[in-house]
């Protein structure tokens, strides 16, 4: 019974070795190959468990995850004949695992796709200005390197997922002379504020000082208007009273005068006794 | 920079070195099962009992391995034989134990940040900016400082696992070529004034337009401009630019309060003149028919009796003129010639007493009193004739 039990033991253990060597897993993030003696059977594995035959038969596996590219900086010069540090990074995966193994095997794919970017990228910047390259066309830039790169990498079993572009700048030396023109519009708007602000306040002022005056004068006009006004009808009024006797209103309007004139009392008055005033000084009769 | 490390032959793949490793184990613990069972045959006959005894045990020992528990906000993805097989909930569960099923556990629940721009020190909480990453163009050729703060989470477990290669870098680099981008298509003034808001929600959808794009199971919960300045070597400039606008509208402000100084001035100064001058046409008019009507009344007396008070008007008036007055009397209607009178010392000499000659006889300091009463009054009203 023992030697049985021991048999079944030693077959069963005979059995999982075969299926351990004879069975592989492909996980999500990864593509397989199968081999028979180096030569390409099989290369579409889903992920899952597989079978092949031990010794015959080998398997290599790919990461089949997006992968990323990120280059080094490289200078670029645009149609103006400017330079520009570009950063940029591309995102691929292995569509094709076999043309991949042939192309690729155990290489080193990264510097083979930088080379291509790197050759697509300086033929795009050159055509554009850097103020195309910074703003306008990025986009654009950007889909041609992958749409482009995409045909290239294809002889590799690579699929570009994308260029991205990561930093367009200046070189140092130029950006210091950015900075001075920064500093330098600034100091403009700075001085065109002022000034403007200098220009406003004179304006209110004048404007100010203008209506002030305006508005004097008008009140002036219809002060001398009301005054005339006045004086015409005290001129009226005093015609009609004093048409009424102009030889009495003479007489009267004299004494008041006289009264006027001589009311200071420091007044020395030089008379001679012969006026009617003193018609009775001389003589009593009045003669 | 670095190139990363492609999916080659020599990758080590954790998964793949299990799925390796595993048979081997198997078989190891058969030759021991077989040593012991050997053993057991030298042992006695209650061996084979023992032995099935271990391998029961062996087999409750790898059921139970199976259970394991998933948090609250995480997600548990189950592989059978590396596919994806499920995507478990919080709570106690159990899979096939190792080798035909394993579980990678993701945390959905957990909001992670990334830093653009500018590094944080847990520890310290202190901030250093990275200008590689900070410093960029602009639309107009500017240079501009930006910090951005990305948070974000895993909502699909599988796809985060499985689909790219270090999410989290791929994160980040996503979200500065964003940001250059839309930083690249403004103008510096927008971005540092109203434009905040616009710039950070275009990133914000650009950066999670592609990372559906890669499908990465990232989301963005939020992103977060922290800082936009102008780079340090020009921010004086343009303090003092913004400074430049306080000083107009400061000099426009005190334009303004000058205006609001003279303005009511000068209205209340015109209807200062307008009402002196209502005020001296009533006065004039009033004052004429004041002095008509005086004069009427005297005329209509003065036609009763017109000699007799021609006579005492005429009188009167001399009356108080010369009795306010210093006279000299002079008789003098032969040889005027030879009469010299010291006219100028008799003014000085007055100031000090009276003249001799001719100071009328006077009622005294009554009269005096009335009479400059009098006289004040009338003269005031005959003022206004010009």
């Amino acid at each position: 019974m023992n030697r049985t039990l021991s048999m079944t033991l030693l077959v069963l253990g005979g059995v999982l070795l075969v299926v351990s060597l004879s069975v592989f897993t492909v996980s999500e993030r990864e593509r397989a190959i199968l081999f028979r003696l180096g030569q390409i059977v099989k290369a579409d594995y889903e992920p899952g468990i597989h079978f092949k035959i031990p010794i015959i038969h080998t398997v290599q596996k790919y990461d089949a995850r997006i992968q990323t590219l990120d280059a080094a900086s490289v200078q670029y010069q645009t149609i103006e004949l400017k330079n520009v540090v570009v950063d940029a990074f591309v995102k691929w995966r292995i569509e094709d695992v076999s043309d991949y193994f042939v192309a690729v095997g155990s290489g080193d794919i990264n510097s083979r796709l930088g080379q291509i970017i790197n050759d697509l990228s300086r033929d795009q910047f050159g055509k554009r200005t850097v103020q195309e390259v910074v703003s306008g066309d990025r986009s654009e830039i950007m889909r041609i390197l992958q749409e482009r790169a995409n045909e290239v990498a294809g002889d590799f079993g690579v699929e570009i997922v994308d260029v991205r572009i990561k930093r367009v700048d200046l070189p140092a030396n130029v950006s210091s002379s950015v900075y001075g023109r920064m500093e330098a519009e600034r100091t403009r708007v700075a001085k065109e504020l002022r000034s403007q602000g200098g220009e406003e306040a004179e304006k209110i002022r004048a404007e100010a000082d203008k209506e002030r005056t305006i508005a004097l004068a008008r009140a002036y006009r219809e002060a001398q208007a009301l005054r005339g006004e006045g004086d015409a009808i005290a001129t009226d009024i005093y015609a009609q009273a004093f048409g009424q006797d102009a030889e009495f209103y003479s007489f009267y309007r004299s004494l008041q005068a006289y009264r006027e004139v001589l009311d200071s009392g420091d007044d020395l008055v030089v008379i001679q006794p012969d006026n009617e005033f003193f018609q009775y000084f001389g003589r009593i009769d009045g003669r | 920079m670095a190139w990363n490390n492609p999916g080659g032959p020599g990758d080590r793949n954790p998964w793949r070195k299990q799925e390796d490793q595993g048979p081997p184990d198997l078989d190891e613990l058969f030759k021991k099962l077989r040593e012991r069972m050997g053993k057991g045959l030298g042992g006695g006959s209650g061996g084979g009992t023992i032995l099935l005894g271990v391998f029961v045990l062996i087999l409750a020992f790898w059921v139970l391995s199976g259970f394991y528990r998933i948090n609250e906000g995480e997600r548990g993805v189950v592989l059978r034989f590396g596919a994806y097989q499920a995507t478990a909930l919080p709570g106690l569960r159990w899979h096939v134990p190792y080798p035909f099923e394993r579980v990678e556990r993701v945390n959905i629940g957990r909001i992670r940040e990334a830093e653009v721009g500018y590094r944080s020190n847990a520890r310290t909480g202190q901030k250093t900016v990275v200008p590689r990453e900070s410093l960029m163009l602009t639309e107009d050729e500017n240079i501009i400082h930006v910090e951005f703060a990305v948070q974000y989470r895993i909502v699909d477990p599988g796809a985060y696992l499985f689909n790219v290669l270090d999410p989290e870098m791929t994160l980040h680099q996503v979200t500065e070529s964003a940001i250059r981008e839309v930083v690249g298509k403004s103008k510096m003034e927008f971005i540092l004034s109203e434009g905040r808001g616009v710039v950070t929600a275009q990133v914000q959808a650009m950066v999670q337009q592609l990372l559906d794009g890669y499908d990465t199971g990232l989301q963005l919960t939020r992103l977060i401009m922290q800082d936009a300045q102008p780079p340090e070597q020009v921010q004086a400039a343009f303090a003092d630019a913004v400074k430049a606008r306080e000083d107009k509208q400061r000099l426009i402000n005190e334009a303004e309060a000058y205006r609001n100084e003279v303005l009511p001035k000068a209205r209340g100064e015109a209807a200062r003149i307008l009402s002196d001058a209502n005020a001296y046409r009533e006065e004039v008019v009033e004052r004429a028919g004041g002095e008509a009507t005086r004069f009427s009344s005297v005329l209509a007396e003065y036609e009763k009796a017109p000699e007799v008070t021609r006579e005492r008007l005429y009188l009167e008036a001399l009356e108080e003129v010369l009795r306010r007055n210093r006279k000299v009397v002079i008789d003098a209607e032969q040889g005027n010639n030879l009469f010299y009178l010291p006219l100028d010392q008799m003014m000085g000499s007055e100031r000090v007493g009276s003249s001799g000659i001719s100071r009328p006889p006077s009622s005294g300091n009554s009269v005096t009193g009335d009479e400059a009463r009098r006289v004040r009054e009338s003269s005031r009203g005959r003022e206004p004739r010009r």
